[in-house]
């Protein structure tokens, strides 16, 4: 008989073993060196937690009551791994790139470094991992029971207490050991991954070993063994194909999903070349593990008595056949599963609960704004041992209520579901950059509260949390509610209702709520690096003002880090910055590369607010971004506004020199005009003074002296004519012209004009249509007069046809009154056209003009100032003008 | 080799490796495909449903996949980005 303290004795020696093993990883470590640690072999030994004790013991039991059916859970994340180029090596990547510390961690990080999210899947993780680690602790006191009853004592309920809390405090006090010692930036833990590795050889050797004897020295070779399966109560494989699809489904997706596979998986993990060689170990190693399952399982239920629980045949079939060695390294073996599992669960739910709820809610209750102060290194560890304490104490105080009963294998396959229902976030979350936090939020939720309804809560059993009532009935009457029968479909085996109806729900809210929202700005951000992750492998990068001065960050970075890490990582910044000391420049990659080193400690969302908090906001998040791409937008309105105003300027300066030209050349007009008048006057007072000094002289003719008197007297009017005009123009052009308004007729004012001019009909014929030529005028008729008098004058006086005409029309134009005056000459040529309203301009001299050309001036001048115009008409076959009269309204209001 | 042997080799070898990233991908749908097979046995009499053929079978595929596994870990060549140079642009194999 095998000696209870024997038994004792070798599992304190052994975890003494395991303290030394862990110590010794973390003293190589620290000396730097890290690469036998990093190895592939490590690496896919740590991947063995996924064979807690449910492996180690229930499998067995699971195949002595369900055959063939327990392979499914080994299988699943066989497809993982060999499938590793999908998934697991993007999740690697990722998790290296972001610095993820937790499964929630990456949900919390890829939509937008919520807290929520964050908060969300710690809790789904703590309520599904908590039964789980119940469950070892259940385990490995029942295997210390089995010692203790052959060795003829008896336990009672009250020794499995006190030996699972004894299992409990040690598993704390290791995992606080090690697994708080250090707070790096890569949340790495070599004594505790070390530790595990060798559990992992343990339990395979142990198990192999427990195999070989049963196959070998009990069963008698490989085909007795064959024989003895082929007569069990299991010999019959009829696997039902909804579980086994199922099973194979959710044990893939948990391999992923549970808190402390994504610990070893993906936090551990330091090297992707390390993931290509596991693809095949892990695989191999499952493989081992399940190899003797059958057997042990198919003769334990041959040789042990009947009601003997198949839960624990690898311990109680080497103790019945009085091999005690082999029994002790069984125990060994499931000791260190159920050990290696609660380490590294409560290690990852720790770091989760205090990455995502503590440290959070820590700084949230700081006065907003206010720089970091007091120690957060010191509150990230307290907040981890804490925790590490209180999920400890959660699985005891689970396993104390639940009583230790109910087959192991079940408690596991809840457990899976409920993890299992982050990964559709999970998966849309690095294939789909659509996917946005609503709808993560929306599915775990929904994924969460479906698995609690059709699995977790019935699984405490009937009338425990759901009565028999609602079983049948559904709550408050509800049929289609029913936990088993969810819209009112019956029938399903009960695990995959769960299955079913949960990821269905949870993928659908996903899609469906991730299509009808929007994401913000960061999580568009952090989805693309994530979704692209090969093509950003410079890791995430946020924009940021260097306005937080390097030796605040660096007083933070110590706090978080400790004090050489983080020195170190300024040290080496400061260096490829080309500076020495520990300070370098602040740039927003080195704050981008500082908040991912953070987040390797504290998790992303933390860091994230960590950051904003210390550089007081001036750690620009991505709204302000937008803020700044606004700005932008500004700027380059403000610069369009400029090249608008430029645009002005160069108008205004063509303005300018147009104004410019123009004044020059009216400055050469006035030169010319005053040449001109000179001129104009000069040539009458030469005749004049010519003829007067002849008589003077006196010695003429009578009749000569007539003539001469009268030439004299012709170039006096001439002068006086020419000085009435000028001085006409020029009040005219002064706009001081006083206007002598009038009613009349334009019939009436075109006869005045007709007769003063003094054509005769034999020289001009004039025709005119007297119907259109009643308008009534209110104006100053004398002006307007003499405007028509100077227009026929000139008919008379220009039109050199054989029977000259002059038609006068009268038309009505948009309300205006306009009246032709149109002959039959040759009109004026084209280039001369702008030409004829200007001052002493005159076609040809053609002697009897009579006038200094500056009619048509006086003219145009008369109608500006009485609100019309006057223009050159072109093609009417002679001269045309036309004398636009305004609207007797509108001139009355001048 | 001859020059022309070599730059044929090279571009031989950039091709083997995408259809070995193809059969990368290809293997987890083709073990899903196999493990899912044994639901489709027929059942008809006991002796065609032993559990011994089942544990003949899903530890034969399960050999297979590994050997397929390490074969392809052998053969697969990716770059992964050095713990302590990130950012030095574009890595991995995907294109």
């Amino acid at each position: 008989m095998i000696s209870f303290n024997l038994l004792v004795f070798v599992s304190i020696a052994y975890v003494v073993f395991l303290f030394a093993v862990a110590f010794a990883a973390e003293r190589r470590a620290a000396m730097g060196k890290t690469a036998w640690l990093r190895s592939s072999a490590i690496y896919t030994l740590s991947l063995s937690i996924y064979c807690t004790a449910w492996t180690f013991y229930g499998a067995v039991g699971y195949a002595a009551r369900s055959g063939l059916e327990f392979l499914t859970i080994y299988l699943g994340p066989t497809l993982v791994m060999i499938g590793w180029w999908w998934l697991v090596r993007k999740l690697v990547r990722i998790g290296r790139t972001q610095r993820l510390t937790s499964i929630a961690d990456l949900i919390s990080s890829r939509f937008g470094k919520s807290t929520f999210l964050g908060v969300l899947v710690t809790v789904l993780a703590i309520v599904g991992t908590t039964p789980y680690i119940a469950l070892q602790l259940q385990s490995v006191t029942q295997s210390i029971a089995v010692f203790a009853a052959s060795s003829g004592e008896v336990w009672e309920a009250g020794d499995l207490n006190g030996a699972a809390m004894w299992v409990a405090a040690g598993l704390a006090v290791f995992t606080v050991l090690f697994g708080t010692r250090n707070l790096d930036a890569h949340e790495r833990h070599h004594g505790i991954v070390l530790a595990i590795a060798v559990e992992a050889v343990v339990k395979l050797f142990a198990l192999i070993a427990v195999g070989v004897f049963v196959v070998w020295g009990v069963a008698g070779g490989i085909g007795p063994t064959m024989d003895l399966i082929d007569a069990s109560a299991q010999s019959q494989w009829a696997p039902q194909p909804s579980r086994w699809i199922g099973l194979i489904f959710v044990s893939a997706a948990a391999f992923l999903c549970l808190p402390r596979m994504f610990q070893v998986l993906v936090v551990e993990n330091s090297d992707e070349r390390t993931v290509s060689t596991a693809s095949w170990a892990f695989p191999t190693y499952l493989l081992l593990m399940s190899l003797f399952v059958v057997p042990i399982a198919v003769v334990g239920l041959d040789l042990m008595p009947a009601g003997a629980n198949p839960d624990l045949f690898v311990v109680t079939l080497p103790l019945s056949e009085g091999r005690e060695g082999l029994a002790i390294l069984s125990f060994l073996g499931g000791f260190s599963s159920a050990t290696s599992m609660v380490i590294v669960a409560t290690l990852a739910l720790a770091t989760m609960v205090s990455n995502h709820i503590v440290v959070p809610s820590w700084l949230n209750a700081r006065t907003p704004g206010a720089v970091v102060s007091g120690d957060v290194r010191d509150v990230v560890v307290m907040s981890r041992r804490i925790s590490i304490g209180v999920i400890l104490a959660l699985g005891y105080i689970y396993f104390r209520l639940s009583g230790g009963g109910g087959a192991l294998a079940a408690i596991g396959l809840v457990s899976f579901t409920g993890v299992t229902q982050v990964l559709p976030a999970m998966i849309g979350g690095v294939f789909w950059r659509g996917a946005n936090r609503w709808g993560a939020g929306a599915a775990i939720s929904i994924g969460f509260a479906v698995w609690a309804w059709t699995q977790f809560l019935p699984s405490f059993g009937v009338d425990a949390v759901i009565s028999q009532a609602v079983f049948d009935q559904g709550p408050f009457g509800i049929n289609w509610l029913r936990p088993y029968a969810l819209f009112g479909i019956e029938g399903i085996d009960p695990f995959v209702h769960a299955v079913f109806w949960s990821m269905l729900l949870n993928t659908g809210a996903l899609i469906v709520v991730s299509i009808l929202t929007f994401p913000n700005p960061l999580e568009r951000l952090q989805g693309a690096q994530f979704v692209n992750v090969y093509d950003y492998s410079s890791g995430a990068r946020t924009w940021s003002q260097s306005a937080a001065q390097a030796e605040d960050l660096l007083v933070m970075a110590q706090r978080i880090l400790g004090g050489a890490e983080a020195q170190s990582i300024f040290q080496a910044e400061a260096r490829s910055q080309g500076k020495d000391g520990f300070l370098p420049d602040v740039t927003p990659d080195f704050i981008s590369r500082l908040e991912r080193e953070l987040s390797g400690s504290v998790g992303a969302a933390t860091a994230h607010a960590m950051m904003a908090q210390l550089t007081e906001g001036a750690m620009v998040s991505v709204d302000d971004l937008i803020a700044v791409a606004d700005e932008t937008a500004q700027i380059m309105e403000y610069s369009s506004q400029l090249e608008a105003k430029s645009a002005e300027q160069d108008r205004t300066a063509r303005a300018l020199r147009e104004a410019n030209e123009k004044l020059t050349a009216l400055s050469i007009q006035k030169d010319a005009f005053l040449s001109q008048i000179s001129h104009e006057l000069r040539t009458p007072m030469t005749s004049i003074r010519s003829f007067s000094d002849i008589l003077r002289d006196g010695e003429i003719e009578d009749e000569a002296r007539k003539k001469f008197a009268g030439i004299i007297h012709d170039e006096t009017n001439r002068l006086t004519r020419l000085l009435d005009d000028l001085l006409d123009l020029g009040v005219l052009e002064s706009g001081q012209v006083q206007l002598n308004i009038g009613e009349g007729t334009l019939a009436e004012v075109l006869d005045r004009a007709i007769m003063a001019s003094g054509v005769a009909p034999d020289d001009l014929v004039i025709s005119r249509r007297a119907v259109n030529e009643g308008v009534p005028l209110t104006t100053d008729l004398e002006r307007l007069a003499q405007v028509f008098i100077n227009l026929i004058s000139n008919a008379a006086k220009y039109c050199m046809a054989d029977d000259p005409e002059l038609r006068i029309i009268v038309r009505q134009i948009n309300g205006q009154t306009v009246v032709d005056f149109c002959d039959n000459g040759a009109g004026v040529p084209k280039e001369s056209q702008s030409m004829i309203f200007e001052k002493f301009s005159r076609l040809e001299d053609a002697g009897k003009a009579g006038g200094a050309g500056l009619g048509l001036s006086i003219c145009r001048q008369i109608m500006t100032a009485l609100g019309g115009d006057v223009t050159y008409l072109p093609g009417q076959g002679g001269a045309g003008f036309r004398v636009t009269i305004p609207a007797a309204v509108a001139l009355a209001a001048q | 080799m001859s020059n022309r042997g070599r730059t044929e080799f090279l571009e031989r070898g950039s091709y083997r490796q995408r259809r070995f990233r193809d059969a990368a991908r290809m293997v987890p749908l083709f073990a899903a495909v196999m493990m899912l097979l044994p639901l489709m046995w027929p059942r008809a009499q006991t002796d065609q449903s032993l559990t011994s053929s089942g544990i003949y079978y899903l530890f034969g595929l399960w050999v297979v996949l590994v050997v397929i596994a390490f074969a392809l870990s052998r053969v697969l060549q990716f770059e992964t980005p050095d713990d302590s140079a990130e950012g030095a642009g574009k890595k991995g194999g995907d294109e």
